[in-house]
């Protein structure tokens, strides 16, 4: 396998600040790799990073063989990138933004048409309309093109979802994997837990640093102990109770369910069912249900994060 | 039956040749955590500026607080609180600054607004950040900061427009806690937000689909009576019902 990105010991500060503290990993070719954290994780760093727009403080980064600070003229020509922010301009049509990104590469949209059919397919009934009067998920769909434009070998996506319902998140999605078919590389971001499963590979990342690296599925294995869903009538009043069960490590609302962790981790799943609903019952909550899950991704990352300076504020739930 | 924060009958707002939002009509009880769900462009944010009081209606009527929002829009404006995402605290001012600010506004005597901040700033565990600059905080903390003040002058119904956006998965938790408090101490909560696991966490919630209420009721009902297993998947049905049975990306 070719490896497409490496950073090795990334750094950078702002003041005092520690937005990028030490963070290494490598993304192969042809990969789907997101990483997955809250605003203000570092994520929008790291990218500005690799794509060359940020000079780290410590530490180095090579993307397709370049390094990011040396051949970052070389780099620019090579890569696609689209920031967390909307950056086209808003009082241009879809198309004559389109073609001016074309043009900056020294390309038409004509030449690349191949390259965006499937995305721009979809714009394709509003080319005339500025981009400033299309909805949010029509928005992300012209700056992924406008990405695309010029043929890039790697593509860089700095969280393309947020503040994108639920249905055109899907459908961005879709068209990654689409692209991804296609043997582009792609590093995306997004603070959405429920899109980890659709990468390759994931990098968990939290005030600037990198929780875990893994498949979606081997992050959510790493959860080592007994996890329980509880349906009860009184969710709220079943949450308060259940947090002074001795052996609570954290409960969380979680969808329609809440999720207790027990702080065993050798306790049988089943036997702390059965001593939770007799807890559930004693406190006079016992019109509910309790049943042993695997982790989810979200499990996960809330497990790493535990540590009270993790999270401010989490010692409450998290003691 | 309980008491209606908000009213809402036949509400209607037309831009030009586009209905915006068409004929929407639902009641929310006071203390109970209302859930305002749509894809984007479906009408939610017309809707909610109707109900704030930041734009008047085409046709039909809305009471929010026992106020009409054509005919006594200043006194719905006392009686509501709001925060987004978008638009929280002043990044410039200090936490305790942002207090005076709000709460002057709403005419809230000065040592009410410091024994109400201070009050705040306890429950969240977050005494040390009283001077700090809003800027320098993480975003979980504006958030959850960003709430209390829109609390601050104890408002009736408080509109939260995506107030976990991009926030990490304890504080996005801790949030709904603060939501479910307030909601028990008897204001009215109408929340939107993107992430469709916390629509589990309402009473009740509405989905909008071009300008109109497609489905509303708990969570629990209206997955059963859509035979769906979540609010997501009901969600996928309605705003793209053409994808909804393959899954395959829309035109």
């Amino acid at each position: 396998m070719t490896v497409a990105v490496a950073a090795e010991h990334l750094v950078k500060r702002y003041g005092e600040i520690v937005a990028l503290d030490d963070v290494s990993f490598e993304v192969e070719e042809g990969e789907l790799f997101g990483f997955i954290g809250p605003d203000g994780g570092g994520k929008t760093s790291l990218f500005r990073i690799l794509v060359t727009l940020l000079l780290p403080d410590a530490g180095g980064a090579r993307v397709l063989g370049c390094d990011v600070v040396r051949s970052m003229w070389e780099l620019r020509r090579r890569i696609g990138y689209m920031p967390g922010r909307f950056a086209l301009y808003p009082d241009l049509s879809v198309e004559e933004n389109l073609g001016f990104f074309a043009s900056v590469f020294g390309t038409t949209i004509e030449a690349q048409r191949d390259q965006i059919a499937p995305i721009f397919k979809q714009l394709e009934p509003f080319r005339q309309r500025r981009a400033g009067a299309l909805s949010g998920g029509m928005k992300q769909k012209l700056a992924l093109c406008c990405a695309l434009v010029h043929r890039p070998e790697i593509l860089f996506l700095d969280e393309p979802t947020t503040g994108v319902d639920a249905v055109s998140r899907r459908e961005f999605w879709d068209l990654l994997a689409t692209l991804r078919q296609s043997g582009l590389t792609i590093v995306v971001s997004t603070p959405y837990m429920d899109e980890a499963g659709r990468c390759d590979r994931v990098g968990l990342v939290q005030r600037g640093r990198l929780l875990a690296i893994d498949t979606p599925a081997d992050v959510a294995r790493g959860f080592d102990r007994p996890l329980l869903a509880v349906t009860n009538a009184d969710r709220y009043g079943a949450l308060q109770l259940l947090r002074g069960f001795p052996h609570a490590r954290s409960v969380y609302p979680f969808g329609e369910t809440l999720h207790y962790t027990d702080d065993r981790i050798d306790a049988a799943p089943a036997d702390v069912a059965r001593e939770l609903g007799a807890f559930l019952t004693a406190g006079g909550l016992g019109d509910g249900k309790v049943s042993p899950i695997a982790a989810s991704i979200e499990d996960a990352f809330i497990a790493l994060m535990g540590s009270p300076d993790a999270a401010p504020g989490a010692e409450r739930s998290a003691a | 039956m309980s008491e209606l924060a908000i009213e809402v009958h036949d509400l209607t707002r037309v831009f030009g040749s586009f209905t915006a939002v068409d004929r929407i009509t639902f009641d929310v009880a006071a203390g109970e955590v209302f859930g305002f769900l749509g894809a984007n462009g479906a009408g939610k944010t017309t809707a909610i500026r109707m109900l704030t009081g930041l734009l008047r209606p085409t046709s039909g009527s809305a009471r929010v607080a026992g106020h009409d929002v054509v005919t006594a829009t200043e006194a719905v404006k006392r009686r509501i609180g709001y925060m987004s995402q978008r638009f929280s605290l002043y990044d410039d001012l200090t936490v305790r600054e942002n207090a005076q600010l709000y709460g002057g506004l709403y005419d809230v005597r000065p040592r009410d607004i410091d024994a109400r901040l201070h009050g705040m700033l306890a429950r969240l565990g977050l005494e040390h950040a009283e001077k700090s600059i809003v800027r320098s905080l993480p975003l979980g903390w504006k958030q959850k900061l960003a709430f209390s003040v829109a609390l601050l002058a104890r408002p009736s119904v408080v509109f939260l427009d995506e107030p976990t956006g991009g926030v990490d998965p304890i504080t996005r938790r801790q949030f709904w806690e603060m939501i479910y408090e307030t909601a028990r101490g008897g204001t009215t909560v109408l929340v939107t937000t993107h992430y469709m696991d916390e629509a589990e966490y309402c009473d009740r919630i509405s989905i909008m689909v071009d300008g109109r209420i497609a489905v509303m009721g708990a969570p629990s009902q209206l997955k059963y009576d859509a035979g769906v297993s979540s609010i997501d998947e009901l969600f996928v049905q309605l705003a793209r019902p053409e994808t909804a049975s393959h899954g395959a990306s829309a035109t």
